[in-house]
């Protein structure tokens, strides 16, 4: 058991990186987009947007963690 | 997307982190035993090699919409990582990746292991240093090669873009004999970084019944707007206090 749960630690971390919310981030902007698309609303705006200001959190957050 | 884009997107991708695997295999071979080091360096090439053949056409098999979606969000779950550490590091944030220093922390690590010959390996710690670091930094090429090819139906041309990767680096490492730290990583990864983003977010997009503007056109305004967006982030990022003037010198050589 702690061996797959070792392996499941080691995907994510590979999958996730060292920002786990950036990551949980960019899956449910996807989600959402994808939604959107398909009530055939066109949602290309969203992507870039959302994933734009995500990687631009996820930097304040680093920065303040370090000053 | 044509051939150009696509090799040159792999063979960046797979340059970056075939750098730093190079740099485990000589710190194996200088403190160890090249033959063992070289040895499980190559068993790990041909294991990641394998999966990439063995995936490859099973990956192409999937429908488009559904492989863009599942592709896109791979690359730019991949390409956020790269680049938000790359501005971290760029605007002084972040400890810039030293080859050398990483290749001294190497050796002194590999020295201080028992020697043990095991299945016909004369030191089986240099082989698994090797094995090890080549395989682990080979699995995010084996993502990148994956979904670049399969996205473009061409697998194979991903697939000979990252052997030419690694062909290269492994070329110059065997040429220096030490570590490749002439080769600007910390702007390569910047640059992969940005790329991996662009190229994730028109994909995700795509896939999830986005249509763009002007369809693949649309990437020439993408890429650029985000690669402006990191340089602007880095300025901002130096510009603050606490930034160290030579860690930010550094993360533009």
């Amino acid at each position: 058991m702690s061996r797959i749960r070792t392996i499941a630690a080691g995907v994510l971390d590979f999958v996730a990186g060292d920002d786990r919310p950036l990551a949980l981030g960019i899956v449910v902007t996807i989600a959402v987009a994808y939604l959107i698309g398909r009530s055939g609303t066109g949602a290309w705006w969203l992507p870039p947007i959302a994933v734009t200001a995500l990687i631009g959190l996820s930097i304040w957050r680093a920065v303040r963690h370090k000053r | 997307m044509n051939p150009g884009p696509l090799f040159a997107s792999v063979f960046l991708a797979t340059s970056v982190e075939a750098v730093e695997a190079t740099t485990i295999v000589l710190a194996a071979g200088v403190a160890r035993d090249w033959r063992s080091s070289l040895t499980g360096a190559a068993v790990a090439v041909v294991g990641l090699a394998a999966t990439i053949a063995a995936l490859g056409p099973a990956v192409t098999r999937i429908p488009l919409s559904g492989l863009r979606l599942f592709v896109g969000t791979a690359l730019l779950l991949f390409g956020a990582q790269w680049l938000r550490k790359a501005i971290l590091r760029a605007g002084g944030f972040k400890d810039l990746h030293d080859e050398a220093a990483i290749y001294q922390r190497e050796l002194t690590a590999a020295a201080d292991l028992p020697t043990t010959h095991r299945w016909g390996v004369s030191d089986w710690a240099a082989f698994t240093l090797s094995f090890k670091g080549v395989l682990l930094e080979g699995l995010e090429i084996v993502v990148i090669v994956l979904t670049f090819g399969a996205n473009d139906h061409n697998t194979t041309l991903a697939g000979i873009s990252a052997a030419a990767a690694v062909a290269v680096v492994a070329g110059a490492g065997a040429a220096v004999r030490g570590p490749l730290t002439r080769v600007p990583e910390n702007t390569l990864k910047f640059i992969v970084g940005v790329m991996l983003c662009g190229f994730g977010i028109f994909w995700a997009t795509e896939g999830a019944h986005g249509s763009w503007p002007g369809d693949d056109a649309a990437l020439l305004v993408i890429i650029p707007a985000i690669a402006a967006l990191s340089i602007a982030a880095v300025a901002i990022l130096r510009s603050l206090p606490t930034t160290t003037a030579a860690v930010a010198a550094g993360a533009t050589q």
